[in-house]
C-alpha cells in the first residue's frame, strides 16, 4: 500500500502523462466526463459520477474504421489500426470497471472485436473507491463492492490523501514508474474508510433490490407482461439512458460523405431509436413499448440467458439520475417485484 | 393537489373524459413521471408538486389519436406550447379538456448541489415552502426554493394560461432575472469568444436527442435526422461540424414556433444551455418584426411565415 497527498496529484498525473496517454475525469463547461489529461485540464475526481461512463475510453461513442477515397478512377482504402500504445485510466469507479467485464463478454467473444481488444490490452486501470455513494447507486445488487473496486491499481481518497494499491502485474509496472511520488503506507486508514463506505451502502435505498423476477427465465416469463404497457408511456424515445449507460454496447456502422469518398465509422446506437436494427424488410420492433421492453429485457433477461447469468446492468444509477421522464431500471425492477408476476 | 384529483375523478366518472394526463408519484418527491390515468382508482398515484416540470402538451399529440377526450393539466407556460401545437394542427382541441393549473415555479433536482439526496420536502402544491428541506445520506440540508428552480422559471412568461377549459389554483411571481441578459452577454462577445463558448458547450453533446424528443415544436412525424435518405442521419458527433449542425439546424427549424418553454435545457443530460439558441432567435424576431410570443394566440400571423412589404430584410441593409 502506498499513498500520496491530494495536493500532489497533479505531479502524479503529469508523471503518468509524460509516458502514456492518461484518461481521467475532467470538468469542462460545468460537466465532468472522462477526457485526456492536459496541463490545462480541470481534473475532477471528487464528482462521484461522470455524465458518460468510462466506456468511451474502450468503446468510443464514435470511431472511424476506415476511409475510402476516390483517386484517379480507383478507390483507395485506408484502414484505422487498432490502438498500439499503452494508456492509463485514472479515477474510474467500481461500477464502470465491472461494466468492462460485461463488454468483454460481447467484444472478446468470437469474433473478437480487434479495436476493443487492443484497447483492453493497452489500458491500465486505476480505479477509485466511492467515498460517498449516492441515493441512485445500486452496484451492490450486481456484486460490486464500491469500497474495493476491481482494477490494476485500486485507490481510495481518505481525507487529504490518496491511497494506492497495485493489484495486477500491469498495476505494479505502473507503480514502479511512480515510486518517487508515492510513499509507503499502512492499511489502517483504508480499512476504516472501507468500513465507513460499506456502512453507507447498507443504507442506500436501492442496495437490496431483488432480482428474483429476473435472469434467464424472465425472457419468457416477463415478455408478455401487461406491466410494460404501463411503464413505457412517458418514455420520450431519446437515447439518454443508453448513452450514459456503462454497459450498453449496441452500435451502428455508418458512412459519412467526405466529398471525394466516405468515412466509414461506427457509433453507439440506441434501442430506443426508431431505426435501431432497421433491415431491408423494415424494423422488427415497431412500437416504443417494444423498444422500451427490449432495453430492460436485454439487461435483465437476455444477457444473463446468454452469459451464464451475468446481468448487463452494474447499478451505476446514471439512468436513474438522467432520464428526462424519470423512468429507469429501478422502477422496472420494482414494478415486476410488486406485481408478483 | 387534492382539488386536481377531485376534478379528474369527477370527469372520469361522468364519462366526459376517457383518460387523464398528469404526473405520477415516483420513488421520491423529486422524480414524478408524466402519466395517463384511466380509472378513478389509479389517481391515488397522482401527484402535482414543484418537481412536475415536464410539459405535457406534446403528449397530447398521441392522446388525440385515442378514443374520447383527454383531461390534461397544463401549467401557464405549457399552455403556450399547446396553443402552438393547435396552430400547427398537431393536436385536436375537441379531444382535450384543459385544466389550467397554477404554478409556483418548477424545480430540478440537478440544481440542488447536495450529495446523497434521499428526499426533499417543501415542494408541495399549493403550499410550497420558501425553503426546501433536503434529507441526504450525509445529513439534512436546506436550500431556498428559488435556488432550485429551473432557469425558465426565473424568466417566467407569466401567470396567465392562454388556453384552458377551466382554471384551478394560483400561480406565483417567480421572475427575478432578465430573459435576454445571457443572450446579450454572448452577443457582446467577439466572434472568437462566441465560437469558443459554443464549442465548449456543444462538444459535450452525446446526441441522445432528448432535447428534440421533448420539444413540443419538434413534432415532425419523421425527423430529418432520423432519415436514412440523408447524410444528415448521424447518431454521434463524428466531427465537430456535425455536432454543431444538429443543434443549429434544430434551432432554425423551431424559430418563430418555439415558445421558450425551456424543456430542451431541462432534459439535457450534459447541462447544455440549449434555450440560448432559441432565445437569440426570439430576441431577433422581436427586434426585427415587433414583439412576438409564439403560442400566445391562434389568430396573429407568425412573423416568419408571413410576408409584408414593410418587413425588415436583415442582410440587405434594411434590418
Amino acid at each position: 500500500m502506498y499513498k500520496i497527498k491530494k495536493e500532489n496529484l497533479n505531479a502524479l498525473y503529469a508523471a503518468i502523462a509524460a509516458v502514456n496517454d492518461l484518461f481521467l475525469p475532467v470538468k469542462a463547461a460545468g460537466q465532468t466526463n472522462f477526457g485526456l489529461y492536459t496541463e490545462n485540464a480541470e481534473v475532477d475526481i471528487d464528482t462521484l459520477k461522470t455524465v458518460k461512463s468510462g466506456k468511451d475510453i474502450f468503446f468510443p461513442q464514435s470511431e472511424t474504421l476506415y476511409q475510402v477515397r476516390r483517386e484517379e478512377g480507383k478507390f483507395a482504402i485506408a484502414g484505422e489500426a487498432p490502438r498500439q500504445t499503452p494508456f492509463v485510466v485514472f479515477g474510474i469507479r467500481g461500477c464502470d470497471v465491472k461494466a468492462l467485464a460485461v463488454l468483454d463478454k460481447v467484444f472478446l467473444s468470437d469474433p473478437i472485436d480487434s479495436y476493443y481488444a487492443a484497447r483492453r490490452q493497452m489500458g491500465t486501470i486505476v480505479s477509485l473507491a466511492c467515498g460517498k455513494p449516492a441515493t441512485s447507486c445500486f452496484c451492490k445488487v450486481f456484486g460490486v463492492d464500491c469500497a474495493e473496486p476491481e482494477g490494476d491499481v485500486v485507490t481510495w481518497l481518505v481525507g487529504e490523501e490518496l491511497y494506492w494499491q497495485p493489484k495486477t502485474k500491469k498495476g505494479e509496472q505502473l507503480t514502479e514508474k511512480l515510486t518517487s511520488l508515492l510513499e509507503k503506507a499502512d492499511e489502517a486508514a483504508v480499512e476504516a474508510e472501507q468500513a465507513a463506505i460499506r456502512a453507507i451502502v447498507e443504507k442506500l435505498p436501492y442496495a437490496n433490490l431483488s432480482l428474483d423476477k429476473w435472469g434467464a427465465a424472465a425472457a419468457d416469463a416477463n415478455f408478455d407482461s401487461p406491466i410494460w404497457e404501463e411503464l413505457y408511456k412517458p418514455c420520450l424515445a431519446c437515447g439518454t439512458c443508453t448513452f450514459v449507460c456503462p454497459t450498453c454496447q449496441c452500435y451502428d456502422i455508418k458512412d459519412y460523405t467526405t466529398g471525394n469518398g466516405i468515412q466509414r465509422y461506427r457509433c453507439w446506437d440506441s434501442c430506443m431509436y426508431s431505426d435501431f436494427t432497421m433491415m431491408a424488410h423494415g424494423n422488427n420492433r415497431t412500437s416504443q413499448m417494444q423498444r422500451f421492453r427490449q432495453r430492460f429485457m436485454h439487461k435483465l433477461a437476455y444477457f444473463p440467458a446468454n452469459n451464464q447469468g451475468m446481468f448487463s446492468c452494474v447499478g451505476c444509477g446514471r439512468c436513474v439520475d438522467k432520464c428526462p421522464s424519470h423512468l429507469n431500471i429501478v422502477k422496472v425492477i420494482k414494478a415486476f417485484e410488486k406485481e408478483g408476476v | 393537489m387534492q382539488e386536481l384529483i377531485k376534478k379528474a375523478k369527477a370527469l372520469l366518472e361522468s364519462g366526459e373524459v376517457a383518460r387523464v394526463l398528469g404526473w405520477k408519484k415516483g420513488e421520491y418527491e423529486y422524480d414524478p413521471e408524466p402519466a395517463f390515468f384511466e380509472t378513478a382508482e389509479s389517481l391515488k398515484d397522482f401527484v402535482y408538486n414543484g418537481f412536475c416540470g415536464a410539459n405535457l402538451s406534446k403528449y397530447m399529440i398521441e392522446a388525440g389519436k385515442k378514443e374520447g377526450k383527454t383531461l390534461v393539466f397544463l401549467k401557464p407556460c405549457d399552455s403556450y406550447s399547446y396553443n402552438q401545437l393547435l396552430r400547427e394542427h398537431r393536436v385536436d382541441r375537441e379531444k382535450a379538456y384543459i385544466v389550467g393549473v397554477g404554478c409556483k415555479g418548477k424545480l430540478a433536482v440537478s440544481k440542488i448541489p447536495f450529495e446523497g439526496i434521499l428526499n426533499i420536502s417543501g415542494s408541495e402544491y399549493p403550499d410550497a415552502a420558501e425553503t426546501l428541506t433536503v434529507e441526504t445520506l450525509y445529513g439534512t440540508q436546506t436550500i431556498a426554493y428559488k435556488d432550485a428552480m429551473l432557469e425558465r422559471c426565473h424568466v417566467c412568461k407569466g401567470k396567465e394560461h392562454v388556453v384552458y377549459d377551466e382554471l384551478i389554483g394560483e400561480s406565483a411571481d417567480t421572475v427575478d432575472a432578465d430573459r435576454f441578459a445571457e443572450v446579450e452577454r454572448i452577443e457582446a462577445m467577439s466572434p472568437e469568444e462566441k465560437f469558443a463558448f459554443f464549442q465548449s458547450e456543444l462538444s459535450k453533446c452525446i446526441r441522445c436527442n432528448a432535447c428534440r424528443n421533448v420539444c413540443p415544436a419538434c413534432s415532425c412525424r419523421k425527423c430529418v435526422f432520423d432519415s436514412t435518405a440523408f447524410d444528415s442521419e448521424q447518431k454521434a458527433n463524428t466531427t465537430s461540424f456535425e455536432e454543431k449542425m444538429f443543434h443549429i439546424i434544430r434551432a432554425f427549424h423551431v424559430a418563430g414556433r418555439c415558445t421558450d418553454c425551456g424543456e430542451c435545457s431541462r432534459v439535457c443530460p450534459q447541462g447544455i444551455p440549449l434555450h440560448l439558441f432559441n432565445r437569440k432567435f426570439i430576441k431577433d424576431i422581436n427586434a426585427l418584426y415587433g414583439e412576438y410570443q409564439a403560442g400566445s394566440d391562434l389568430e396573429s400571423k407568425a412573423p416568419l411565415t408571413n410576408f409584408t412589404t414593410e418587413d425588415a430584410e436583415p442582410g440587405v441593409g434594411r434590418g
